[in-house]
């Protein structure tokens, strides 16, 4: 096989499976996170979060919608994923900068269903992003599951954010894939969405791991500044070091308390 | 129609024992007035002199040898239901009149079957291939038809000859109360025609006013209306096989017909489907239907026949056609106007259109119920203020959603939230009305490092929500106790015992998870030591 056989069989190999070029990289917000991923995430692909703990599934909206934009946000998970892990709250999707009365809920009977519904809702062109959210390991999530929402997506242009809790990682198509766990809020009160990413798959660049702060406003990511406040020291715990707040202060305000 | 051998005949078809010609003849046994009389019987017994509500003893005394079943009314109307049903196939208007027969308004369906006189005759005989002795007459009016089908089965009154038709009949055709028809008897009137005659102002005078409705209505001069046991279809296309068919082939290519005559007709009168149900009559009598709903008005017949396609393929037991279908229809269960406008240049309409029909396909698919939008409600309790909805209601479509409270702000709501709240074991709060230090929550421990709040909401005190009160009787009684011997009352007391309030917390443990724990009441309110839940996950 001569090197032209080889560039050959690789753009037949990248035509197949869809590295939609012509699609621009949406960006995240924060610099060095773009940089890994060559601009942003790739809108029409595949990414995967998984759990670490309980903050994956606010990772996976917020990515879901910052892909979906203006366009319809589809959640699909099985009926049972809600008695372990909680309904999905429209509220708090608007608190994350969401739109409420652009989602879609799809609650299915079996895991296969939901992946049957994610590929229905991929082939539509209008649809913005989709969250399927399928914890465990279930037989009909697998490489072929996954190959196949991959390149339905790269047909249309819909993203797919495959959300994993309580799951191993499986060899798969996706485009990223991401370990999230929670990271303390910044300064001393309590603050944004902040998440430990750990971007260990990446088909375009090198991976890393970030601190994330989610910012509901502009439905960007941001690195917060290091470290600016000591560790959590258990031995100095005290009752004192809880103070409860009120919830209705404005950002403002909290900081003159800070002062 | 008149099936006069009901509860025989249904005995007969549960038990093909009695269908034996040399068994007594059977009598049904009903109860009155504490004793048995003869309420239905079969037409061996009644050629032995037998009758309809004779005391049973007299019947005994006639003939001792007799097969005597209690009366089940219940099975009988049952029965009757079931052949409103399988008579959906005549007219899509069919009521079933207890106990024993049946109205079908033929209007507009007659000249599909040959004239009248034509499905009288296919109506009769297909019910008598059923084994069902069968009694029917055609009218202008229910109550005519009924009384003809009684007393001159067979007969076809045209508009307005009902009265002639009927004046021959005997007054007990009128369908009154025995004592009138004894009253009329005795006043030497026999029949209706005689009845007729007689100035209505005597009759009222004599029978009140109720007889002269019922003989008015009985002349076709008022209708009495008729409830249809199904809402009626705005619309609707079907085919008839002579031989029933059987392969899903031919059935989808029938329903592809059917969506295509359906959506032409709509295109007439410039209609959309909003609703659709789609009856599948089998040879043997089982009837089974199909629903479906669309989320926007179509009459795209390849879009409709998609979506049934859909539904079908994910029935949880699939359609059986035994030994094959002989009537498929479509019904328009509604319909809507589809305001006809150039196709517009405006990309938004068609993804919203697309969008739509990927919900109608999916609710076809998974069922209307797991197919949600969420809707907004003017409610401060938290697990009521988003409700989910079927994609397929537009109705609360417009709602707006409230913008989020505070600019810049960390998120006030979780992202997803219990349903019913988890209680956490919380040994001690900070202070006697702050968060917790540490709580255990599925068998983990979690340390509070940051919290907020409290944010305080009280249940809605203006409805009447008697499971909380329940929840809280006990409580309150303590409460009452523990007031007397203590404190004196504060006024705020009564209402927040009875309607509990919740001090929100949002906290942040030591590794940064996110959760919305509540205190369920007051602290030490009631004597009790508070309890605590998690209501909600933060991202």
């Amino acid at each position: 096989m001569n090197k032209y056989e080889k560039v050959e069989e690789l753009r037949h190999f990248l035509a197949r499976y869809g590295l939609p070029r012509e699609r621009p990289a949406l960006t995240l917000g924060a610099t060095d996170v773009d940089r890994a991923l060559g601009g942003g995430l790739i809108p029409g692909a595949l990414h995967e979060v998984y759990a670490q703990d309980w903050a994956a599934a606010g990772f996976a909206a917020c990515l879901a919608i910052r892909l979906a934009g203006d366009k319809p946000l589809f959640w699909v998970r099985p009926d049972y994923e809600a008695l372990e892990y909680g309904a999905l709250h429209a509220q708090g999707l608007a608190e994350l900068g969401g739109r409420p009365d652009n989602l879609f809920l799809i609650k299915t009977a079996t895991a296969a269903d939901a992946l049957a519904a994610a590929s229905d809702i991929l082939a539509c062109p209008h649809a913005g992003a989709l969250v399927l959210e399928i914890s465990g390991q279930p037989k009909a999530l697998d490489l072929v599951a996954g190959r196949r929402l991959n390149f339905i997506a790269a047909e249309t242009g819909a993203s797919c954010i495959l959300l994993r809790e309580g799951a191993e990682a499986f060899p798969s198509a996706a485009q990223t894939r991401w370990h999230v766990s929670s990271a303390s809020s910044e300064g001393d009160d309590w603050g944004l969405p902040t998440f430990t990413a750990d971007l260990s798959r990446n088909r375009l660049g090198p991976t890393g791991c970030w601190r994330l702060t989610w910012n509901p406003e502009d439905g960007l990511f941001r690195e917060p500044a290091r470290e600016q406040h000591a560790p959590y020291d258990s031995s100095q715990k005290n009752f004192g070091r809880v103070a409860a707040a009120s919830f209705d202060r404005t950002a403002e305000e909290r900081r003159r308390i800070a002062l | 129609m008149w099936l006069p051998r009901l509860s025989t005949e249904r005995l007969k078809r549960d038990d093909a024992s009695l269908c034996d010609g040399k068994r007594p003849p059977l009598v049904i046994a009903g109860r009155a007035n504490n004793a048995l009389y003869v309420a239905a019987l079969e037409a061996r017994a009644q050629r032995l002199g037998l009758y309809k509500n004779q005391p049973l003893a007299n019947a005994r005394a006639i003939t001792p040898d007799l097969t005597i079943i209690p009366a089940d009314e219940k099975k009988d109307l049952e029965l009757l239901e079931r052949i409103v049903v399988w008579c959906d196939r005549f007219s899509p208007f069919v009521a079933a009149v207890p106990p024993d027969g049946l109205i079908l308004d033929i209007t507009g369906a007659a000249h599909l079957f040959g004239g009248e006189a034509a499905m009288l005759d296919h109506v009769t005989q297909k019910i008598g291939q059923q084994n069902f002795a069968v009694a029917a007459a055609i009218a202008g009016t229910s109550s005519a038809a009924r009384a003809l089908a009684k007393f001159a089965p067979g007969h076809i009154a045209a508009p307005g000859a009902e009265a002639a038709a009927l004046a021959r009949l005997p007054v007990a055709a009128l369908a009154v109360d025995d004592k009138i028809i004894a009253a009329l008897n005795r006043a030497g009137l026999k029949t209706i025609g005689q009845v007729q005659t007689r100035d209505r102002d005597e009759l009222t005078a004599r029978f009140g006013k109720a007889f002269v409705t019922t003989l008015e209505m009985l002349l076709g001069q008022h209708d009495q209306p008729i409830s249809p046991r199904r809402p009626l279809p705005d619309l609707m296309a079907e085919q008839r096989f002579a031989e029933p068919i059987v392969t899903q082939d031919a059935i989808v290519a029938c329903l592809l017909s059917l969506a295509g005559s359906l959506s032409g007709i709509l295109e007439q009168r410039g209609l959309g489907l909003r609703r659709l149900t789609a009856s599948f009559f089998r040879a043997d009598g089982q009837v089974r239907r199909i629903a479906l709903r669309l989320g926007g008005a179509s009459r795209d017949a390849d879009r409709v026949m998609r979506l049934l396609r859909e539904r079908l393929d994910s029935l949880s037991d699939p359609l059986d056609p035994g030994f094959g279908f002989d009537v498929i229809r479509l019904e328009a269960m509604l319909t809507e106007r589809i305001e006809i406008s150039a196709t517009s240049f405006d990309s938004d309409e068609h993804a919203k259109h697309e969008i739509q029909y990927l919900a109608d396909r999916l609710s076809a698919r998974h069922g209307e119920a797991r197919v949600l939008r969420f809707v907004a409600q003017d409610t401060h309790i938290p697990e009521a203020q988003s409700v989910a909805v079927p994609a397929e209601d537009r109705e609360f479509a417009d709602r707006v959603w409230p913008s989020r409270h505070l600019k810049n702000d960390p998120p006030l709501r979780p992202l997803r939230l219990f349903e019913k709240p988890e209680e956490i074991n919380v040994p001690f709060a900070t202070a006697p009305d702050g968060p917790p230090s540490f709580f255990r929550w599925r068998r983990a421990q979690f340390d509070v490092a940051r919290a907020e709040g409290p944010e305080r909401i009280a249940m809605e005190w203006w409805r009447n929500i008697s499971a909380s009160e329940k929840r809280t009787e006990a409580a309150s009684k303590a409460q009452t106790k523990s007031e007397n011997e203590t404190a004196p009352p504060r006024p705020g007391d009564k209402s927040e015992a009875q309607y509990p309030t919740r001090d929100y917390f949002r906290v942040e443990t030591r590794q940064g998870q996110r959760f919305w724990l509540y205190r369920d009441g007051l602290y030490l309110q009631n004597g009790l030591a508070p309890r605590w839940y998690l209501h909600g996950i933060f991202a």
